[in-house]
């Protein structure tokens, strides 16, 4: 059944037929290009979810103060929360087994200065972990350490962008810029997977911002760090005894939603993981059904095929054709016509995805692929199916008698 | 060559039946050129199709070449076809995408022959019927006469017991059909069986043997005095 001579009749028919050729092999390649590009966008999708997050650490929290809105144990309503230095520190020794680090942010807009530039940038007063919770990426000098909270020092790391502004090519390591009229000695740059507005950003110690503003102690917002091995459900349990702790040290109504508010990042970020699943789900279902599409497709182009071939299958049948050999050379020839053209629109699929990278970024859409052994489980799919469907009329056209066949002109 | 015994035909039209072959005993042997006449509908094609295995008789005996042919599956009648019989058929029945020598070939490649033995044979037998010229032309770049031409070249390429031919003249002109009855008559010559279905009268008596069909039943078979073909041409 596969000797030479019957490949080289086989090909010779595809040869001589193109226009049936081109139609079943259209079919079978489109119907894999859309599946691949389907899938490979199923893919990007999730990507893009992962990277909301890829540039930050996950096992954090961020809490934030507001105002109250009703009255408790003799407070009253609409009262500012304020945050100070013992609030970390009571943080700090009321969860030792959960806890892996806190920091304090305070954001301020300044103007900053160096030489003839000057630019409104943020700064952040943070303390040395904030480096873990934002992963904050070193490219000179260092981040602060504890001796700069100590002795409250007046040192700044200042974003990548912000170098670029203030000093060109030059190097910003041990220059004084101005932070709004104080003055900073640069000793570190850094960068940041979060975007230009993340590398905009100077670091300085949170306690020599204190100093400036008075020698208050207070603090805007909290981040603490959680161990990563506490899981899900124990990230879920912290953030509920953290969130009361909080509100009883502040006298705070359990109820109310505005005195204090906790962002769970690791919560978050299995939300939109499901929430990526459900999508990828949805797409895996379209492409599916583009290879049903597909199957159906080739099937009816079988059922044409065979139609088409009535005639000359009875004349090969009068010059001496079995069943066998007629089932064999429609068969061979859908399978060899469906296997080569849907590994084509397997690959120029997979090319255009490849070549997409990120330029459908702005669709959610970030460098879709799709695995190779699914798009192969796939193409391999609609080839087998393709064969089945082909089988059905080729029997019945091997079944039909010659001189039947003969007569259908 | 040939043995029938006692041939019933009858094909289902809905509820009732048509009797087309009602008992026909007939034989044929070796070398003749037997022509097989009747109006339509006296059932010489069905004759001739059961003959070559195209189509089963109700009942009846069938011998060919001392071989009884019965109970035939589609895979045993495929090899008798192709192992006994030529067909030369009205409509000339060619392949269109193959050009002539690749249809001459093409029961050759039934019989599982080497593609270089097979051209080689297919040209000897286009050669034979004067169309070597034309081996790589398509079908419908030939004339009707050298279509059937090269049907019978197809026919013979297989050296077969028995060559079949299904009107083989009814859809050519006389001058065109005179040729190709003077080729049948010289692959008679050469000794090869050759049963040919007609309603043409001088067609038939181009053969050396008439048998009348009528109903269903032989109602003349009589030996004739050949006109060869080449006189007309």
């Amino acid at each position: 059944m596969f000797s030479r001579d019957n490949w080289k009749e086989i090909f010779e028919t595809i040869q001589k037929n193109k226009l049936r050729t081109f139609l079943s092999g259209f079919t079978v390649a489109l119907g894999i290009l859309i599946f691949v590009i389907l899938f490979g966008f199923g893919n990007g999708l999730i990507n893009t979810f992962n990277d909301f997050f890829a540039d930050d650490a996950t096992n954090v929290f961020y809490v934030f103060r507001g105002r109250t809105t009703m009255p408790y144990k003799g407070y009253k309503s609409n009262r500012q929360i304020e945050f100070d230095n013992s609030d970390l520190a009571d943080i700090e020794k009321n969860f030792p087994l959960f806890l892996e680090y806190t920091t304090p942010r305070i954001s301020r807009q300044d103007t900053v200065k160096y030489k003839e530039e000057s630019n409104s940038y943020t700064t952040q007063a943070v303390s040395p972990s904030h480096q873990y919770a934002e992963k904050t990426i070193m490219m000179k000098g260092r981040f602060l350490n504890k001796n700069d909270i100590k002795d409250k020092t007046k040192y700044a790391i200042i974003g990548r962008l912000v170098e670029e502004d203030l000093f060109g090519a030059k190097t910003s390591i041990g220059k004084y810029i101005d932070i709004g009229g104080s003055s900073f000695k640069v000793v570190g740059v850094f960068q940041d997977d979060g975007g230009d507005n993340e590398e905009r950003i100077i670091y300085i110690p949170y306690t020599t911002r204190q100093l400036i503003e008075k020698n208050t102690d207070e603090i805007d917002q909290i981040i603490v760090g959680f161990k990563p091995e506490i899981g899900y459900a124990g990230a879920m349990a912290f953030e509920r005894s953290l969130n009361s702790f909080i509100r009883e040290k502040k006298y705070i109504n359990p109820k109310d939603q505005n005195g204090i508010f906790i962002r769970n990042v690791a919560d978050q970020l299995k939300q939109n993981q499901q929430f990526a699943r459900v999508l990828q789900i949805i797409v895996g279902f379209v492409a599916f059904g583009t290879i049903i599409a597909g199957i159906i497709g080739i099937s009816n182009i079988m059922v044409f095929v065979v139609k088409e071939r009535t005639k000359e299958l009875g004349i090969r049948k009068a010059l001496g054709a079995t069943p066998k050999s007629v089932i064999g050379t429609i068969l061979l020839e859908s399978v060899f016509i469906t296997t080569i053209s849907g590994f084509i629109g397997m690959l120029i699929g997979i090319a255009v995805l490849s070549s997409l990278g990120e330029k459908l970024k702005d669709f959610f859409i970030t460098n879709p692929y799709i695995d190779l052994t699914m798009a192969t489980v796939a193409t391999i799919v609609l080839i087998i199916f393709g064969a089945i469907a082909g089988y059905v009329p080729a029997r019945r056209a091997a079944k039909i008698k010659p001189i039947v066949a003969l007569r259908d002109d | 060559m040939i043995e029938i015994k006692d041939l019933h035909k009858s094909y289902k039209m809905g509820s009732n039946s048509l009797h087309v072959l009602k008992g026909i005993n007939f034989s044929v042997e070796e070398g003749e050129l037997v022509a097989i006449m009747g109006s339509s509908g006296s059932g010489k094609s069905t004759l001739l199709n059961i003959l070559g295995m195209l189509d089963e008789a109700n009942s009846g005996e069938y011998t060919l070449d001392g071989v009884p042919i019965k109970d035939l599956n589609e895979t045993k009648a495929a090899k008798y076809r192709n192992k006994f019989l030529g067909f030369v058929f009205q409509s000339f029945n060619l392949i269109n995408y193959k050009n002539a020598m690749e249809n001459v070939a093409l029961p050759l490649y039934y019989q599982k022959m080497g593609r270089k033995e097979r051209q080689e044979k297919a040209l000897k037998y286009l050669g034979q019927v004067g169309l070597t010229e034309w081996a790589t032309h398509l079908p419908n770049e030939l004339s009707g006469g050298q279509k059937q031409r090269v049907a019978i070249a197809r026919a013979m390429a297989a050296e077969p017991k028995v060559l079949l031919a299904d009107e083989p003249t009814g859809a050519l002109d006389s001058k065109t059909s005179y040729e190709v009855m003077d080729l049948i008559q010289k692959i008679n010559d050469q000794g090869n069986t050759i049963l040919v279905v007609t309603h043409e009268e001088d067609i038939a008596h181009m053969c050396k043997r008439i048998v009348h069909l009528k109903d269903g039943i032989i109602v003349k078979d009589e030996k004739v005095k050949q006109v060869r073909a080449s006189e007309y041409v």
